[in-house]
């Protein structure tokens, strides 16, 4: 049986505080939507008909519910991206470039070994996809490991790098024969399967396992408490003999691998082809999801599902209340705004 | 009431507090205190670490709230709610740590704690208000330097005209002599006596007892929260002071039959002709050879500031020498890795835990484990033994003679004197065969003190070398087989510490020459 440093808890007081987070989460949500309605009320438009049309396209039915996982699982990944490298203080903001990198690298896999079966080519780009993002990370991990850059500027401006690498390769030598922005179709062997015949492909699994792994890792295992001591106090962690150079630089390209994980999920899942200019924030959407959740992987797997309900929902709004896509960007901003302020709806605790 | 013929102007107490209790979580930190404070009169609050002398100053000041008891001021009951209603009954304090903007000058400090700063601000006459009452309470110093260019001694003298020019009357002052040379002890002293004179009421406190003879005129002792009793500096001694604090008289030191260092073995560290460079505020190493031999103890006298930091790192490995080379255990040990040189056996407690040796959201247990962290690994790193800590850890912190705190909350709730028992528990729990200490003993009641110096003793008789950093000159003195002072980067002295005395190695340290 697995021990950890916890004290024993109480197991109902648990329950409690959990059902508290999320009852929290619910009312805060509440708060945005209604904010959103009188937003829809001042453009003439009928707020109970608009949310009813959110819900029902995307809660209402097995296809629309499937469409909010497939929307949520690239944020997943790209959420633990950010949330991973957050734990020893470093601030991923280039998931979306390392996402760039690792569709990339997976692309060239498919390309170039499009003769191998399933089982050794998906591996085989998982990791090419890997490689790619945590090469892309590495630039900004080693810069802060000697001291010279800090971190969130380096990833930050090579997010505008990559798509244009990833454009060089497509225009320059993969392009599809009539389509010059995409490459062509991958074979099926290089494609993700999917789950129980929906657009859900193997992806959203493995996002999952990510997470459950990641909140084992930091709880449970000595490399866990040795970043949760660098993230605490990086000077005192040094002293104490932990090499914190090692970690800075191996923790920046771990979270540059799960992001080009993410990249290689999207081509080899979602698009079955590299096209330019795929993600449109991917990247960044994990990175608010992950500093919204706080880096907890239950909070990043909420968030994203609230997220992905709202995009997947006002897609359908332009066609069903003729408002145009952009009125969702506000529906979102309202509700990362509400989270951020972090409002007390409960009394805190007496400490006792 | 008749008055009786002593120092004091007034017969009444300028500030009476009564019945003050305060409770926290799990402890009672004040107990039905009553305590009297006179104008004319420096007042030494003493006692151990946790003995709760901070927290009542802190509701005098307005920090805490009692939950229930009173304070008086000249005879109306007030109510002192936070620090500025404090301010407004002329009640004024210093912190241990000051309180001071090191990016400001002495007069910019000094303005903004001004109760009647105008919105426009005239520089001249805050400098001429400066000057006039620095010179008559001999408190000089330049105006216009910044803060951070001061020495510790000077910034407490910025503190205390801080609290002259903002009218306070009554001056609490938070262990004033813990980073200050012997010399400058005496001036601080001087400069007490003078406000003394002038009708400034003092509440001083300590757990030094030599100082609180010295210079106080009235000692309250404080024991786990309740006041011991209140004596006149002519009824006491060290004795009656010691019986109050401690219902047991305490164990001596067990020096040991002592095993002389013996030179002609390869010393446990030797340091060749090390230099740093200074990067902004930091101080340079320069020519620094020095070599600890098993069974010895190297005491490093010194002002903080001289280097110690910079030596303890290069020990370390956290800091590269620029030049010279660094040799542990027989081994050419320069360029080694931080955690080989912890490996290796080297213990390390810093000057500052709280930012150098514990992560402070952590528990208490996990701080224990971080050192050790690859020796309490299971699977290969997949899981911790925490049973196998936890074990360690008490056994640690009773081996030492501390008591042993919860090991469950986390590091930054622990107070300063559990932190730094913590952190040496920790470092010294697995006979390491170095060990260098800054300020060991800093923020510990008698009681820990005296285990902690017993713990290096012990480590000293089982073949330790010991490098004991240090500004507690009594400590450097009893413990030390020789003393070295720092200055500016350089070792200025060398002695055995029979050859020597106080005053010229307190000379040594402040740069004048012997």
């Amino acid at each position: 049986m697995a021990q950890t440093a916890d004290p024993p808890k109480n197991s109902g007081f648990f329950y409690q505080k959990y059902l508290q987070v999320i009852l929290r989460n619910l009312v805060m949500i509440l708060i945005a939507f209604l904010l959103f309605g009188i937003i829809l009320l001042l453009s003439g438009k009928n707020p109970v008909l608009s949310f009813r049309d959110i819900f029902r396209s995307t809660l209402g039915s097995a296809y629309g519910f499937s469409e909010v996982i497939v929307a949520m699982t690239p944020m997943l990944i790209t959420a633990l991206a950010v949330a991973f490298p957050a734990r020893v203080g470093l601030i991923n903001v280039g998931a979306e470039g390392q996402l760039y990198m690792g569709a990339l690298f997976a692309t060239w896999g498919a390309l170039t070994f499009s003769g191998l079966p399933a089982w050794v080519l998906l591996p085989g780009m998982a990791l090419l996809g890997m490689l790619g993002g945590g090469l892309w990370a590495f630039i900004p991990g080693y810069l802060k490991s000697i001291g010279l850059v800090n971190e969130t500027i380096t990833s930050l401006l090579l997010n505008s790098v990559a798509p244009s690498i990833v454009s060089f390769f497509i225009f320059g030598y993969w392009h599809a024969p009539r389509d010059t922005s995409t490459t062509s179709n991958f074979v099926k062997s290089a494609r993700l399967p999917t789950l129980f015949g929906t657009r859900i492909d193997l992806s959203f699994v493995l996002a999952v396992v990510l997470l459950v792994l990641f909140w084992l890792f930091m709880k449970y295992t000595r490399w866990g408490l040795e970043m949760r001591a660098i993230g605490g106090n990086s000077q005192s962690a040094r002293r104490n003999g932990i090499p914190l150079k090692i970690y800075l630089v191996s923790i920046m390209c771990i979270g540059g691998a799960i992001a080009g994980l993410a990249g290689m999920a999207q081509v080899s899942g979602y698009y079955g082809l590299l096209l330019a200019n795929f993600s449109i924030g991917l990247g960044f959407m994990g990175f608010l999801i992950s500093w919204i959740a706080g880096g907890e992987p239950l909070g990043i797997f909420l968030i994203s599902f609230v997220v992905a309900v709202i995009f997947t929902g006002g897609n359908l709004l332009q066609l069903t209340q003729g408002l145009p896509y952009s009125v969702i960007n506000i529906l979102l901003a309202f509700t990362l705004f509400i989270v951020l302020a972090r409002p007390t709806f409960f009394s805190k605790r007496r400490r006792s | 009431m008749p008055a009786t013929p002593t120092s004091h102007a007034l017969p009444g107490p300028m500030v009476s507090m009564r019945g003050i209790t305060k409770a926290f979580p799990g402890v009672l930190a004040n107990d039905g205190i009553d305590l009297d404070i006179y104008p004319s009169d420096v007042h030494a609050l003493l006692g151990e670490n946790g003995a709760g002398k901070s927290t009542l100053v802190k509701i005098l000041y307005g920090f805490y709230r009692a939950d229930s008891g009173s304070v008086l001021l000249n005879g109306q009951p007030v109510r002192i709610q936070s620090p500025a209603d404090a301010r407004k009954f002329q009640i004024g304090m210093v912190f241990q740590d000051f309180n001071l903007i090191p990016a400001f000058s002495v007069a910019e400090n000094i303005a903004l704690f001004l109760p009647d700063l105008k919105p426009v601000i005239h520089p001249k006459e805050i400098d001429h208000r400066i000057e006039e009452i620095s010179t008559r309470y001999d408190l000089q110093v330049n105006p216009h330097a910044l803060v951070s260019q001061l020495s510790i001694g000077e910034q407490q003298k910025v503190e205390i005209l801080k609290l002259l020019l903002s009218n306070a009357r009554l001056f609490i002052l938070d262990e004033p002599t813990r980073v200050l040379a012997p010399h400058e002890i005496k001036a601080l002293f001087g400069v007490l006596e003078n406000l003394r004179k002038d009708g400034y009421a003092i509440l001083l406190i300590t757990h030094k007892l030599n100082e609180v003879l010295e210079c106080a005129d009235r000692i309250s002792v404080l024991r786990t929260g309740r006041l011991a009793g209140t004596l006149t500096r002519r009824e006491a001694s060290e004795e009656k002071l010691i019986a109050f604090m401690f219902e047991k008289s305490l164990a001596g030191l067990n020096r040991h039959a002592h095993a002389a260092a013996r030179s002609d073995r390869p010393p446990i560290l030797r340091l060749t002709n090390i230099a740093t460079h200074s990067l902004g505020a930091q101080v340079g190493l320069e020519d620094i050879n020095l070599d600890i031999y098993p069974h010895e103890i190297v005491g490093v006298a010194g002002v903080s500031g001289n280097g110690q930091k910079e030596l303890g790192d290069v020990i370390l490995g956290l800091q590269k020498c620029s030049q010279g080379h660094k040799e542990l255990f027989g081994q050419e040990a320069t360029s080694w890795s931080i955690g080989r040189v912890r490996q290796s056996g080297v213990a390390f407690v810093p000057e500052n835990p709280l930012q150098m040796a514990v992560t402070p959201y952590l528990s208490v247990l996990e701080n224990m484990a971080l050192t050790r962290s690859r020796l309490y690994a299971r699977l290969g790193g997949l899981r911790v033994d925490w049973g196998a800590v936890q074990a360690d850890a008490r056994e640690s912190f009773v081996r030492f003679g501390f008591s042993v705190p919860s090991l469950f909350v986390p590091v930054r709730s622990l107070s300063g004197g559990n932190l730094q028992r913590m952190t040496i528990a920790r470092e010294l729990a697995f006979d390491p065969k170095l060990i260098v200490g800054s300020y060991l003993t800093r923020g510990l009641d008698l009681q820990s003190t005296l285990s902690a110096r017993q713990a290096l003793l012990d480590a000293r008789q089982a073949g330790a070398g010991i490098l004991l950093i240090s500004e507690d000159l009594e400590e450097l003195f009893t413990l030390s087989d020789r003393l070295i002072v720092l200055s500016r980067g350089r070792i200025v002295g060398s002695f055995l510490p029979t050859e020597t005395d106080n005053y010229t190695v307190g000379r040594l340290m402040t740069g004048a020459k012997v």
